[in-house]
C-alpha cells in the first residue's frame, strides 16, 4: 500500500493547498511542504516486503471489465526517479516562495498534480494506467506555463500540449493494439506490462508499435526532431514550472524508453538503435551548439538540456551496462544541475526583471554568492569531473565507445562546446562591466542558500561517491535487461 | 397484448401517462413550479418503471418495440438526461419572463419520442419514434418567443428536419421494396444467404436512410444546420438536442444496423466511414474558427459523432459496448458544459452569456462554475481524470479492433486539432479578466437547482472518470442482452 501512498499523497496534499490558500498563502506553500516532505519520508522509510524483483508492488482491480488494473511496481530505477521527484519538489516549492503570489493555492495544486503524475508514470506497470499517468501530468503542467509564464506563454503552453498530446495519441494507438495483438493470441484482454512482455510480434508489426512508443517518448525526452516545444516551454514557464519540466517530465521520456520501449520490443530495438543512437548524437551537439547561440539566459538552459538529455538517448540504445549506470546518473545529475540552473536564473529574473544576457554583466560584485553558486552549476553542466554530470556522461561515453566509437567521438565533441555555452553563460552574467540598471540587487536569501546547499551536496556526492547510487538502481536495470531478452 | 407486454413497455406507458397529466394540469391552472414539479415527477417515475420492466425484459413488445437490456439502459440514461436538462431549464425559464408550464409538456413528450426509437425495431416505430421527438423540439427551439434568433434556428431545423423525414421515407420504401417487410428481424432473414437481397436497390434504400439519420446526427457533410440551431436555441435546450435527442437517434441506428444485418456489407461499412472521416476533420476544423461557445461546441460535436461512428463500426457486443460508454460519457460531459453556459446565462434577460470574450478571467471570478466548464472541455478532450479519457480508449480501440486504419489516423489528427481549440477556451477562461465585461458575465447568477444539477454532473464526470468499472459493468451487462436475431 505504500505505493498508493506515494501517489496519493502529493494529490491529497494539493486539493489541500488549494483549498487552505483561501485562509493564506502561506498554508497552500506550508501544506505542499510537509506533503513532499512526507512523500520523502515514505520513500525513506526502508521499503521491506519486497518480493522477488520489486522492492514494493501492489496489483488493484481498476476497471476489470477493460481488463485495466491498478498495478503498481518499484525497483530501484523507479526509486531513484521518485526520490529525485520529492527533492526537486521541495526545491520547486522552495523557489516559489516569493515569486508566486497570485493565486497561490492554485498554483500548488497544479505543481502538486504534476509530481503525482510523474510519480505516478515511474510506478505503472500497467499500459493504461501508466498513460492515465503520462496524460495527468500534462494538464497542470499546461496550467502552470499558462497562468504563472512569462511574456508569450499562451504560444510556448499550446505548443507543449499539442507536441505531446500528440505523441501521447500515437503512444495509447499503440498501447492499444499491443493489447489486441495479445488478445489475438491468447485470449486475454490485458494491459499489463509483464504480460504482454511475452507477446510474440511479427517483425514489421514489432518496428511500428516500437515507432508508436517511441516518438511519444522521443518528443517528451526531447530527441532533436522533436525537440521545439522546449525551448519555448522552458523559457515561458516559472521557474518552479521550469525545474519540474526539466528534472523530472524529461526523464518521464528516457524512464519510458528504458522501461517500456526496448523491453517490449528488443529485435526492432536493435535494428533502430543506430539512428537512435544518431539522434542522441545529433541532440548532443545541435543542443549545445544553440544554447552557444542564446541571448536569453532561460533559452540557454533549455538547450543546455536537449544537450545532455541527447546522452541519455545515447546511453539507452547503447544498452550495456557502463552506459546504463551513465544514463541513470545522467537523470539524476542533471535533475539537480539544470534545476539548479533554472532556479538561479529565476533568482536573476526576480531582481533584475530581465532574462536577456546583453543587459546583464559584472554581477559578481553586488551578487556574490548568487554568482559563486552559478559558476559551481554551470561547471557541473559542463562536466567537470568530481560532480555528477561527469559520472553520468563519462559512463555514457565509455559504454558507447564499445559499441559504436564514432557515436563516442562525434558526443565527446559535444562535451567541448558544452563548455564554450557555460563559460560563455558565467562571462557575460558575471564579468565585465556591470550594467548600469542601478541599485545593486540584493543577494541570495538563506532560503535559497539552503535549496542550493542541498543540489550542490548532492552533485558532490554523486560525482565522488556515486558507488551507492548504482547499488541501489543495479537490481532495477538488471530487471530491464533480463525483461528485453538482448544478448 | 398480455400482463408481461405491459410491464416491458410501462417506461413509455408511464411517461405518456405523466404527459397527459402535465398538459391537464397547465389547463387547469397554468403555474410554471407545478408545471416543472408534475414533470419532474413523471420522469422520476418512468425512471423507476425501468425496474419493473427489467423483470420482463428481454421481450419483443408486438412487432414494433423490442424492449432489452440495451433498450432499457439507454433509456435510463435519456431519462436522466432529461432530468437534467429540465433542472436546467427551471432556473432559467424562471427569469426569462413569459409563461413556461407548456415547455415541460413538449419537454416530456420529445422525451417519449426518444423512448420509443430506443425500443423501436421497426420502420414504423422508427418514423413515429422520430417525429414525435423532432417536432416537440421545434417549440422548445423556439420558446423565448421576443428575440429573433431561437426562431431563425427552428425554422432552420424545421426545414432540414422535414428534408431529412423525406429522405428517410424513402429509403424505408427503397427498403421494404427490396426485402417486404419493415421489421428489423425479418429483413435480417431475408438477407440470411451469402449476397442475398443487396442488391443496388438496397443499398440506395440503405444510404438515404442513413442520409436521414445523419442529418438528425449532424454528421458531416450534413452538418450545416448544426451552429445555428445550437447557438439559436435556449441554452438548456441545445443541451437536450445535443445529447437526448443524437442518442435516441444515434441507438436506433445502431439496433438496425445490428438486428437488419446492414453490417457485413462492406459498400455500407465504406460508407459509414466515409461519414466518419469526414466528421472527425470537418468538425474539429471548423470548431477551430469559432469565437461563440456554443457554435464551438456545436462543431466539436460534429466531431464526437465522427468518434462515435468509430466505435459503431465495431461490430457485435463491442460495438455496442463502446456506443453506449461513449453516449454516457458524451452525454454527460455535454450537459456539463451547456450547463455552465445555462447557469451563466440564467437571470441574464434574453441574451446568453456564449461570446469567448465574456469568459475571460471566469476562472477567477467564479471559480467553481470555470472548474466545471474546464472539466467538461477536458473531457471532450479525452484527458485523464474526466469520462472522455476512457470514451477515447473505447472509440479508439473499437478502431483497432476493425484495423480501420484510416479511421484511427483521422481519429488521432482530429483529436489534436480539437485539443487546441479546447485548450483556446481554457486559456481564455484562466486570463486575468478585463474590466467591463465581468460585469455582464457576473449578471448570470444561476438558480439554486440549476447548479446543484450541474455539480452532480460534474461529479459523476470526475467519478467515472478515476473509476470507471461501475458504468462499465453496467454497460456490458446491457450490451450482452440485445435482442439480438
Amino acid at each position: 500500500m505504500t505505493l498508493v501512498w506515494l501517489v496519493l499523497i502529493p494529490l491529497l496534499g494539493g486539493c489541500l493547498a488549494w483549498l487552505a490558500a483561501r485562509r493564506s498563502p502561506a498554508w497552500a506553500r506550508w501544506i505542499s511542504l510537509v506533503a513532499l516532505f512526507a512523500e520523502l519520508a515514505l520513500l525513506l522509510v526502508p521499503v521491506t516486503g519486497g518480493h522477488g524483483r520489486w522492492l514494493a508492488e501492489v496489483d488493484l482491480p481498476w476497471a476489470p471489465p477493460l481488463g485495466i488494473r491498478f498495478h503498481l511496481a518499484m525497483d530501484g530505477l523507479s526509486f531513484a526517479l521518485i526520490l529525485l521527484t520529492a527533492v526537486l519538489g521541495i526545491l520547486s516549492v522552495l523557489a516559489s516562495w516569493t515569486e508566486i503570489t497570485e493565486k497561490v493555492g492554485f498554483f500548488h495544486f497544479n505543481l502538486l498534480l504534476t509530481l503525482t503524475g510523474v510519480v505516478g508514470v515511474f510506478l505503472a506497470l500497467d499500459l493504461l494506467l501508466f498513460f492515465f499517468f503520462w496524460e495527468l501530468m500534462l494538464i497542470p503542467m499546461y496550467f502552470l506555463i499558462v497562468v504563472w509564464g512569462h511574456e508569450r506563454r499562451v504560444y510556448a503552453a499550446i505548443k507543449f500540449f499539442l507536441f505531446t498530446q500528440g505523441g501521447g495519441l500515437l503512444l495509447l494507438i499503440a498501447i492499444l493494439t499491443l493489447s489486441f495483438l495479445y488478445f489475438r493470441q491468447s485470449h486475454v484482454v490485458t494491459f499489463d506490462y509483464l504480460t504482454l512482455l511475452k507477446i510474440h510480434l511479427s517483425p514489421g508489426t514489432d518496428t511500428l508499435l516500437m515507432l508508436g512508443f517511441f516518438i511519444a517518448f522521443a518528443v517528451k525526452l526531447p530527441a532533436v526532431p522533436f525537440h521545439t516545444w522546449l525551448p519555448d516551454a522552458h523559457t515561458e514557464a516559472p521557474t518552479a514550472g521550469s525545474v519540474v519540466l526539466a528534472g523530472l517530465l524529461l526523464k518521464t521520456g528516457a524512464y519510458g524508453l528504458l522501461r517500456f520501449v526496448i523491453p517490449l520490443f528488443p529485435d526492432a530495438s536493435v535494428h533502430f538503435a543506430p539512428f537512435a543512437m544518431g539522434m542522441g548524437v545529433a541532440g548532443i551537439i545541435y543542443g549545445a551548439t544553440l544554447a552557444f547561440a542564446q541571448t536569453d539566459l532561460k533559452r540557454l538552459v533549455a538547450y543546455s538540456s536537449v544537450s545532455h538529455l541527447g546522452f541519455v538517448l545515447l546511453g539507452i540504445y547503447a544498452w550495456n551496462g557502463l552506459a546504463l549506470q551513465g544514463v541513470v546518473m545522467q537523470m539524476l545529475a542533471h535533475g539537480l544541475s539544470t534545476g539548479a540552473l533554472f532556479i538561479l536564473v529565476g533568482a536573476l529574473q526576480e531582481r533584475l526583471k530581465t532574462r536577456d544576457m546583453g543587459k546583464m554583466g559584472g554581477l559578481w560584485t553586488s551578487m556574490p554568492r548568487l554568482a559563486a553558486i552559478a559558476m559551481f552549476f554551470a561547471v557541473a553542466s559542463l562536466g567537470l569531473p568530481g560532480l555528477g554530470d561527469f559520472v553520468g556522461e563519462f559512463l555514457v561515453l565509455l559504454g558507447t565507445y564499445r559499441i559504436a566509437p564514432a557515436f563516442a567521438a562525434a558526443a565527446a565533441a559535444g562535451l567541448v562546446a558544452s563548455a564554450l555555452y557555460a563559460l560563455l553563460l558565467i562571462q557575460r552574467v558575471f564579468h565585465g562591466p556591470p550594467s548600469g540598471t542601478g541599485g545593486a540587487p540584493p543577494d541570495l536569501a538563506p532560503r535559497h542558500l539552503f535549496v542550493m546547499g542541498i543540489m550542490m551536496a548532492g552533485l558532490v556526492w554523486f560525482g565522488m561517491a556515486p558507488q551507492p547510487v548504482f547499488d541501489a538502481v543495479a537490481p532495477g536495470l538488471d530487471n530491464i535487461t533480463a525483461f528485453a531478452r538482448i544478448p | 397484448m398480455s400482463g408481461d407486454d405491459i410491464l416491458a413497455i410501462l417506461p413509455l406507458v408511464v411517461l405518456g401517462a405523466a404527459l397527459s397529466i402535465v398538459v391537464l394540469g397547465i389547463a387547469l391552472r397554468r403555474d410554471h413550479r407545478q408545471a416543472a414539479i408534475l414533470a419532474a415527477v413523471g420522469l422520476v417515475l418512468t425512471f423507476a418503471s425501468l425496474w419493473p420492466a427489467a423483470l420482463a425484459a428481454p421481450r419483443q413488445v408486438t412487432p414494433l418495440f423490442a424492449i432489452d437490456g440495451y433498450a432499457l439502459l439507454l433509456m435510463g440514461l435519456i431519462i436522466a438526461e432529461s432530468f437534467a436538462v429540465l433542472l436546467l431549464a427551471h432556473g432559467y425559464l424562471q427569469h426569462l419572463g413569459s409563461s413556461a408550464d407548456e415547455f415541460y409538456a413538449l419537454l416530456l413528450l420529445t422525451t417519449l419520442g426518444g423512448l420509443a426509437l430506443i425500443a423501436g425495431s421497426h420502420f414504423v416505430s422508427f418514423f413515429l419514434g422520430l417525429e414525435t421527438l423532432t417536432i416537440p423540439l421545434l417549440g422548445l427551439i423556439a420558446y423565448p418567443s421576443d428575440p429573433p434568433l431561437p426562431l431563425e434556428a427552428a425554422i432552420k431545423y424545421l426545414i432540414l428536419a422535414a428534408m431529412s423525414s423525406a429522405l428517410l421515407l424513402f429509403g424505408m420504401a427503397l427498403v421494404y421494396s427490396r426485402l417486404g417487410t419493415m421489421e428489423f428481424a425479418r429483413m435480417a432473414v431475408a438477407q440470411a444467404g451469402e449476397g442475398q437481397g443487396r442488391d443496388l436497390l438496397w443499398i440506395s434504400g440503405v444510404a438515404l436512410i442513413f442520409s436521414g439519420v445523419a442529418f438528425k446526427l449532424s454528421l458531416a457533410p450534413f452538418h450545416l444546420w448544426v451552429a445555428d440551431v445550437y447557438e439559436g436555441a435556449p441554452a438548456p435546450v441545445t443541451g437536450f438536442v445535443a445529447v437526448v435527442s443524437k442518442s435516441a437517434v444515434f441507438a436506433l441506428l445502431l439496433r438496425y444496423f445490428l438486428a437488419a444485418g446492414v453490417f457485413r456489407d462492406p459498400t455500407v461499412d465504406l460508407m459509414v466511414g466515409v461519414f466518419a472521416i469526414a466528421s472527425m476533420l470537418a468538425g474539429n476544423l471548423l470548431a477551430l474558427l469559432q469565437n461563440n461557445v456554443k457554435r464551438l461546441l456545436a462543431y466539436s460535436s460534429v466531431a464526437h459523432l465522427g468518434y462515435l461512428l468509430v466505435a459503431f463500426l465495431a461490430t457485435g457486443a463491442a460495438a455496442v459496448e463502446a456506443v453506449l460508454y461513449y453516449l454516457t460519457a458524451y452525454g454527460v460531459t455535454t450537459l456539463a458544459a451547456f450547463g455552465v453556459v445555462t447557469v451563466l446565462s440564467t437571470g441574464n434577460g434574453s441574451t446568453e452569456i456564449v461570446a469567448l470574450e465574456d469568459y475571460r478571467g471566469l476562472a477567477w471570478r467564479r471559480p467553481w462554475l470555470a472548474g466545471a466548464f474546464i472539466l467538461s472541455l477536458l473531457s471532450l478532450a479525452g484527458l485523464p481524470l474526466t469520462m472522455g479519457f476512457f470514451a477515447k480508449i473505447y472509440a479508439a480501440a473499437a478502431g483497432i479492433h476493425q484495423g480501420a486504419w484510416p479511421l484511427v489516423g483521422a481519429l488521432v489528427v482530429g483529436s489534436v486539432i480539437g485539443l487546441f481549440y479546447y485548450l483556446r477556451v481554457i486559456v481564455v477562461i484562466c486570463m486575468p479578466g478585463t474590466a467591463e465585461i465581468p460585469q455582464r458575465a457576473e449578471a448570470g447568477t444561476g438558480s439554486v437547482l440549476g447548479l446543484a444539477t450541474l455539480a452532480g454532473l460534474t461529479g459523476v464526470l470526475v467519478w467515472l472518470g478515476v473509476y470507471p468499472a461501475p458504468a462499465v459493468g453496467l454497460i456490458r451487462g446491457a450490451a450482452r442482452v440485445i435482442g439480438l436475431p
